[in-house]
């Protein structure tokens, strides 16, 4: 057996470093450490409630809007307050634009690259996947980061700017938009439509979004050249590899629900586990048993829950906590997103082959496609002139609980106010979950349960199939170090 | 006539910050960041979210650079200096090395032609220096105001310059692709930085510039919450008049502002921006004069000029203040009813 510690570990969001156990070519098994602690939960205690919403955004720069939407929602429940059409419109909207811009932004920059690698140089298909995909210098970024600039400038005109906005309130949006912005954001979402169209997909959002199958998602890559599209192409590149078998998921699915409008969500919340189950939020506790954090209990709930850092603790080895449903590992993410959503194609490849490497990026790209549709019907519904926000004083003492999906998947804050300060403060972000370390049973998290049985190649020192497994998780680690 | 130039290195670390400043730097525009770092002649040795290179390649690069056989013109940093716990540097280390993030960038910047601090973090230390700082998070030059940091005051790299503090939470992409060129182009010396060694750039220039709401300001018509079109300094905490930034004159993701998305300037180019002492959103005042006066300005006369034109705001601007969109429009005297 042989060890091998990677990192530091680029194109992810933070700092990352994987421990892996080699025998037989393959992982045996992995630590997953997160090296980095920054202690949010402790900055916001004492603070006036309000300013979480400068605070929160900060923890992460590529999903701050998503932090801000759980933070406003954690607010909102302690006020007791609800958003206007306008305001739901206008959060889902930023909210929408920042989790698409995340798949972008990990599908070309993150993801893809590793493809233009040298151990894959003697592969049929690496030449054109070297021109298009290799970091900075592929062609694919040049077309994707100005595509990726106007889309965001929904950012500009909604949110004032991105990362770090606080036009994102518990009351609704302090945008409220004109008839001639609601036209502007018409335009930019076409100009969108187009890159996705002609780009990403090589074919129209709707046929993309009603592949049903397998056979179907097949069928249709076959249409066309592999090369004809960015999406085609990962397919081609995925089938030779049989992504399919790397990186399987190995517990159950989690969603809780995104984008809502007058009480209805885009996409659910639930649990997918083997078939769809109601979500008990209170069934959520974080584990620190391997954790550098003081603890009484070894599992606390999120509204109880403690961050006091102690790097020495024996048997720790991360600053990420392990949170888990019912004492179980659950994995979050747009794989978990329409898995609980019951998207067909998404329902049908893990029916097939389970979680998995090809089905995150699929169920990723399936997402683009869905939500650009959905937002380009929110701008639609959008009236000028009506509120876009509520205002209603904060109470001296109340709790919230604020639940939102990010690009990565679940994402909660749960809050406690006693004599109008922050009284405890409690983040759960989507790696958290993902990136796990054991709990008291010893119970692997979910990368680190996905690692084993990684193959890895003779004379790797970063074994390409670990980066591929951690990748496919999009990654976020300052969102999970808070 | 342009000089071809040998490519400048350039190299990026992250510590303790959210990442935001590089996601803010991807969105460049006109043109984007890679036809910008070709422009400027500007090779990226290596940066965490944008190179191919991962784990021990990095490790070498890095290794190389500390022992001289590899040339680093410029060295980036991103996210506040972690010296905690206890002045180790723990909380923070380095993947794959077992070394402190903090021990590996003080090397690095003994090497470095340039050393540039992104974002307000890497410069003060920032939202990540906020509350008690159990952290022990500082900036490269500067532990919140005071001179210090993890450098000292006196360090200069080896082009004789200090730490350039590219501050901001996060940065506008064009404050350092411009600083960048800048350094490549050879014209940011000394002269090119303010007090504080923010590049002046951009800090010549106050929030309050070019702010869509002037006419209000002027009028002292007063937003009374968040998403009212009125001036945000009486009530809500904006402090444009003294934040030294030029977001209003410079888009943001193609036309916005703070200000523009309905919200306060809380002044993030400052260091200890993070504490205000006060809620962000909610203006302190003294006998019901805002406590942080715009700029330059003197008190008494602030308050003489203050009251004098909320005497004469007009109507138009009263109303419009506390509305959530502009709802009586200016009037044209030539035309006839």
């Amino acid at each position: 057996m042989t060890r091998l510690v990677v990192g530091p570990f680029n194109r992810v969001e933070g700092d990352l470093e994987v421990k892996l156990e080699i025998g037989d070519g393959r992982v045996e098994k992995a630590h997953v450490v997160s090296p980095l602690y920054r202690g949010f939960e402790r900055i916001l205690l004492g603070k006036p409630p309000a300013d979480a919403l400068v605070y929160a955004p900060r923890i992460c720069g590529i999903c701050s809007v998503s932090q801000s939407v759980a933070a406003a929602k954690a607010l909102a429940q302690a006020q007791g307050l609800a958003m206007p059409p306008n305001g739901e419109l206008a959060v889902n909207l930023v909210h929408a634009t920042e989790n698409i811009a995340d798949h972008l932004t990990h599908f070309y920059l993150f993801f893809m690259p590793d493809f233009a690698r040298e151990t894959y140089s003697r592969e049929s298909w690496f030449a054109a996947a070297r021109e298009r995909f290799t970091a900075i210098k592929g062609t694919a970024a040049e077309d994707m980061l100005p595509a990726r600039a106007q889309f965001m400038h929904l950012m500009g005109l909604l949110a004032g700017k991105w990362p770090h906005t606080l036009s994102i309130q518990p009351g609704g949006s302090t945008r409220a938009v004109t008839n001639g912005e609601i036209a502007r954001m018409s335009a930019i979402l076409s100009a969108f439509r187009r890159f996705l169209e002609r780009t990403l997909y090589g074919d129209t959002l709707e046929r993309i979004a009603s592949l049903s199958s397998v056979a179907e998602l097949e069928g249709w890559a076959a249409e066309k050249a592999p090369e004809s599209s960015d999406f085609r192409h990962f397919l081609s590149i995925s089938r030779h590899l049989d992504l399919r078998r790397l990186g399987p998921s190995a517990g159950l699915f989690m969603s809780f629900g995104a984008y809502t409008v007058d009480g209805a969500t885009l996409f659910p919340r639930g649990v997918h586990d083997n078939g769809h189950l109601a979500l008990d939020i209170n069934a959520i506790a974080e584990d620190v048993s391997h954790a550098m954090y003081r603890s009484g209990a070894d599992a606390l709930k999120p509204f109880d829950g403690e961050t006091v850092p102690d790097i020495d603790r024996e048997g720790a080895y991360s600053w990420c906590k392990a949170p888990r449903l019912n004492g179980k590992i659950a994995e979050v993410g747009a794989l978990a997103r329409q898995l609980v959503s019951g998207h067909p194609l998404v329902l049908d490849l893990v029916s097939k082959d389970g979680g998995n490497v090809h089905a995150r990026v699929v169920a990723r790209l399936l997402e683009v496609a869905l939500v650009t549709m959905a937002m380009e019907g929110w701008v639609n519904a959008l009236r000028s002139g009506e509120r876009f926000i509520r205002h209603a004083d904060m109470p001296d003492s109340a709790e919230g609980a604020g639940l939102a999906e990010a690009a990565r998947g679940s994402l909660g804050h749960w809050i406690r106010i006693e004599g109008g300060r922050i009284a405890n403060y409690q983040i759960i972000a989507p790696t958290t979950w993902n990136f796990s370390p054991r709990d008291a049973d010893g119970t692997p998290g979910p990368l680190e349960q996905a690692l084993e049985g990684a193959p890895v190649r003779s004379g790797e020192t970063e074994p390409v199939a670990v980066q591929h497994i951690v990748r496919s998780f999009d990654p976020c680690l300052v969102c999970t170090v808070h | 006539m342009h000089r071809r130039r040998e490519p400048l290195r350039l190299l990026w670390l992250q510590s303790g910050g959210c990442g935001g400043c590089t996601l803010s730097l991807i969105g460049a525009e006109g043109p984007d960041l890679i036809a910008t770092f070709e422009a400027a002649g500007i090779e990226v040795l290596w940066h965490p979210s944008l190179s191919e290179a991962s784990g021990r390649e990095v490790i070498e690069i890095l290794q190389r650079i500390v022992d001289g056989e590899e040339t680093l013109d410029i060295l980036c940093l991103e996210g506040a200096v972690m010296r905690g716990p206890n002045g180790t540097g723990r909380f923070h280390m380095m993947s794959g090395t077992d070394r402190p993030v903090m021990d590996w960038v003080a090397e690095l910047a003994a090497k470095a032609g340039h050393v540039v601090a992104v974002g307000s973090c890497a410069a003060f230390g920032g939202i990540t220096a906020a509350g008690a700082n159990e952290v022990e998070a500082c900036g490269l030059a500067y532990d919140g105001q005071r001179e210090g940091g993890l450098l000292g005051p006196d360090f200069r790299s080896r082009s004789g310059m200090p730490v350039i503090n590219i501050a901001g939470c996060p940065i506008h992409p064009g404050w350092l692709t411009e600083t960048l060129h800048s350094i490549a182009a050879g014209r940011f010396g000394a002269t090119e930085i303010d007090e504080w060694e923010r590049p002046l750039s951009y800090t010549m220039h106050l929030v309050h510039h070019g702010c869509a709401r002037n006419e209000f300001y002027e009028f002292k018509a007063s937003a009374e919450e968040l998403c009212d079109m009125g001036c945000m300094m009486e009530n809500l905490g904006c402090k444009g008049t003294q934040a030294r930034a030029d977001c209003n004159t410079r888009a943001w993701n193609g036309g916005g502002s703070c200000l523009d998305g309905g919200y306060p300037c809380i002044n993030c180019t400052a260091p200890g921006f993070e504490e205000p002492g006060h809620s962000f959103t909610r203006t302190p005042k003294v006998s019901g004069i805002p406590v942080g006066l715009p700029t330059d300005m003197p008190k008494a006369w602030f308050v003489a000029l203050a009251s004098l034109s909320k005497a004469a705001t007009p109507p138009r601007l009263k109303e419009n203040a506390v509305a959530d969109h502009l709802t009586r429009s200016p009037v044209d005297r030539q035309k006839k009813r």
